[in-house]
């Protein structure tokens, strides 16, 4: 690793952590419990996602220790179903729907349009609660006996066939849905009516664009899961089929009305982590983002595209061939605008001053996983190849690259590119930049064994397979204890910095955004006073100017 | 609302009050904060329209699955209270708009008479469903154990809807999926009188902080995107009356 580095410290032995900040302002439960600081909303959201990720990455532990051998012989077959049901329930809607944009999204949005609070505290404060009390069912759902549909709650199935806790798990991701309609309404009106003096739609940073798309399909998306879910627990609790077909109803229905909502998810939970990808790769290669506008309205052309590809979701399960047909082409489509976010990040590192600190080494392992997980995505969208490796591991290990190769590389490098400004001290560079490489490794190792075994075709969702496919799941528990450390690193030594990190001043990664223009923890109000943007994003020869400015004046 | 911010920002209250008491501090001005929480409203309703989106699709489909039960279920509708119902919506939307415009010009006692007007409007609505939907329980026409086919496999058992339409009797499995539609009419119209609990809730609410003079301040915000709320749930019932009344009278 090059020993250039764009670490900008100020000198430890005077340096201090500001007294007044948005920590410090305030002490007691309730100050956090009622506050109506976006700041500290996020940091509630940041510990609770967190707590969620480890219980859904403890059942993933399961799950692959299950897999470790052909037989059932960790769980019994319908133990395992509750297991796997749980760790996607958890994953999707308590970790990575509100991942980014309720943690990172939150802390950063306001600063970064130059406001000192989104628009509606006291609603980002309600998105908060719901989380919780929909994450409290989903925990009594586990310890109730669990749920064992899949995380697709696919009917009849879920409604009539099923003596599982479908109804408790149904009304979590009901409230929890609310949570994250309100941050996607509050993002999507803040953005427009919040902005500083001179900061105009094509001065926000990507960030801000990308977290603006996916505002849009939360608002658009989550209420049609909403009433699909509460026609599943009608039809639950009173035996009328809408949804199934004994009763006269239509599980197609279902399906469509799901997917509506389930496929946009994918970009809700995607969209945030490109934001924060176009942050990184500009800061860490003292470029502005190649083709600013392009990517910004690639952002918002997947938000358009992904409302009309949800059907590619069923494909064998009944819709015509002309509508398998539309969707395919539909989705291919979708794979141009991500396809134009990746050559632009690609063509910013391009002659750029690239440095390897831990946010960008993420970054990276976002760009080469996303990449195959997107491509992957392709196999799956045309039709002939789809029936062949849909309800396989193919699927399974597609959705991993993107969401967890994709979408978790994304928050860690936004957490650690961002730690700094939120806690006012440094992580320790050398272990987290190990964790990072730690992290490829142990993913790669999981996942990418599983492609070959769904070509293979072992299928998804069973305790137990063929003795053939013994050795490659090996390969990829193996890898998956190896994934484990790697996320059991950054927790161990991100808590540790809370305390004995370095102070990390104002600006450390001499970053061009407004968010790096102000005091690390920043004030409640964000600002002292209201800047005023009169330069384009990522304009590093304007920060270079402002830092002459300064030592010029206390010279 | 204002002032716990205030005090939440530990500065002197004073300090912070060059502007007026209902201006939350993270506003440059009232007119942004009007116009944001304006925008917000606007956007909720937009995810409203997303929520009844889903039943409505449910409902076109199996309608076009089950024509003649959906037909022959639509027959059972009053269309006499449907009507009542739709006219005192109506003129609520009406007094709901007075109630705005008294807010705007800070008429106090009038704004109080619209408010408690549009009130029982809202009573009387909710009190004329629950009229139609004992009819329906009388008539074991709630989905569940106790539903009854009588009325469509044998009209003449109902003589009050028989002597309007006529209806041919229904064979057993199709006078079977009449349960689709009330259990569509149930989710659409519960979820409809949900949505005017709420918003009686929040009248009542309103009326309590008026009396105290809370929005003849030249504050109307709160009021008026209460007000787009309710006209929303009043548009929402048109389309229910269209779709599950009117539509299968000819």
């Amino acid at each position: 690793m090059s020993a250039a580095t764009i670490v900008n410290l100020p000198d430890q032995s005077t340096a201090r952590i500001p007294k007044m900040n948005f920590l410090t302002k305030e002490n007691g439960l309730l100050s956090w419990l009622l506050t109506g600081d976006h700041k500290r909303i996020a940091t509630l959201y940041l510990i609770s996602i967190t707590f969620f990720f480890f219980i859904g990455g403890a059942l993933a532990g399961l799950i692959r220790l299950e897999l470790l051998t052909p037989q059932t012989s960790l769980m019994a077959a319908d133990t395992y179903n509750k297991v796997f049901t749980m760790h996607g329930v958890i994953m999707v809607f308590f970790f990575l729907v509100p991942s980014v944009p309720a943690t990172l999204g939150n802390f950063l949005m306001p600063m970064m349009i130059g406001a000192k609070d989104l628009a509606l505290p006291k609603v980002n404060l309600l998105s908060w609660y719901p989380y919780i009390i929909a994450g409290f069912m989903a925990i009594y759902t586990m310890a109730a006996g669990g749920v064992d549909t899949g995380w697709t709650f696919t009917t009849p199935l879920s409604t009539h066939y099923l003596n599982t806790h479908v109804i408790s798990t149904g009304l979590a991701i009901f409230v929890a849905g609310f949570s994250s309609i309100f941050t996607g309404l509050n993002f999507i009106v803040t953005i427009h009516k919040m902005r500083c003096p001179g900061m105009t739609w094509f001065r926000l940073p990507l960030f801000v664009w990308s977290n603006y798309a996916a505002s849009i399909l939360m608002v658009l998306g989550t209420p049609v899961l909403a009433i699909t879910l509460v026609l599943v627990v009608l039809e639950r609790t009173m035996h009328i089929g809408v949804f199934d077909p004994a009763f006269g109803g239509d599980p197609i229905l279902f399906q469509h009305l799901f997917w509506f909502y389930s496929h946009p998810a994918v970009y809700i939970m995607i969209l945030p982590g490109m934001g924060v990808i176009s942050e990184v790769v500009s800061t860490f290669s003292r470029k502005r983002v190649f083709g600013y506008t392009a990517v910004a309205f690639s952002s918002v052309a997947i938000a358009v595209f992904g409302f009309f590809v949800w059907a590619h979701h069923m494909f064998i399960m009944g819709i015509s061939n002309y509508a398998a047909l539309i969707f395919s082409l539909l989705t291919m489509l979708v794979a141009v605008p991500s396809a134009i976010k990746i050559f632009n990040w690609t063509f910013t590192l391009y002659k750029g001053s690239i440095t390897f600190e831990t946010p960008m080494l993420y970054a990276f392992g976002f760009m080469g996983l996303f990449t195959i997980g997107g491509l992957t995505g392709v196999f799956l969208g045309t039709t002939g190849t789809d029936i062949h490796l849909t309800e396989t591991y193919f699927i399974v290990a597609h959705f991993h690259f993107v969401m967890v190769g994709g979408m978790l590389m994304a928050f860690l490098s936004g957490i650690h590119f961002w730690w700094p400004k939120w806690t006012g001290r440094m992580y320790p560079e050398k272990i987290s930049q190990l964790a990072a490489v730690v992290t490829f490794i142990g993913f790669n190792f999981t996942f990418f064994p599983q492609f070959i075994l769904g070509m293979l075709g072992m299928p998804r969702r069973y305790a137990a397979y063929p003795p053939e496919f013994q050795a490659l799941n090996v390969f990829s528990t193996a890898g998956a204890t190896i994934l484990g450390i790697g996320y059991l690193l950054p927790i161990i030594y991100l808590t540790w910095s809370l305390k004995y990190g370095a102070v990390a001043g104002n600006n450390a990664w001499q970053a061009t955004g407004l968010e790096w223009q102000t005091q690390s923890p920043p004030l409640t109000e964000n600002f002292a006073e209201i800047p005023i943007m009169d330069h384009e994003a990522y304009d590093y020869e304007w920060l270079e100017k402002m830092q002459e400015k300064e030592v010029a004046s206390v010279g | 609302m204002s002032d716990s911010t205030a005090i939440a920002n530990g500065a002197p209250a004073e300090a912070q009050h060059e502007h007026p008491p209902y201006q939350r501090h993270h506003f440059a001005s009232v007119e942004q904060q009007a116009d944001t929480t304006n925008f917000a409203m606007w956007l909720f309703l937009l995810t409203e329209v997303m929520f009844f989106g889903g039943l409505f699709t449910a409902y076109l489909i199996m309608r076009n699955w089950y024509y003649q039960p959906f037909v022959d279920a639509s027959h059972q509708l009053s269309i006499f209270w449907g009507t009542a119902n739709t006219a005192v919506l109506i003129a609520s939307s009406f007094t709901m708009a007075m109630a705005v415009w008294s807010a705007e010009v800070r008429r106090k006692g009038t704004l109080l008479l619209f408010l408690c007007l549009t009130l029982v409007f809202g009573f009387i609505f909710l009190g004329i469903k629950g009229i139609e939907w004992h009819e329906k329980w009388e008539k074991h026409h709630i989905p569940g154990e106790h539903y009854s086919v009588q009325s469509f496999v044998n009209p003449q058992s109902d003589p009050e809807v028989y002597k309007e339409y006529h209806d041919a009797p229904l064979p057993a499995d199709a006078a079977q999926k009449t349960v689709e539609y009330f259990f569509l009419y149930f989710a659409m119209t519960g979820m409809h009188a949900l949505h005017m609990v709420i918003g009686v809730g929040i009248l009542i609410f309103m009326i309590f902080r008026a009396r105290s003079g809370a929005y003849t301040t030249g504050h109307v915000t709160f009021v008026e995107n209460f007000g787009l709320y309710w006209h929303f749930v009043d548009i929402i019932w048109i389309y229910l009356f269209a779709l599950l009344y009117l539509i299968s009278r000819h």
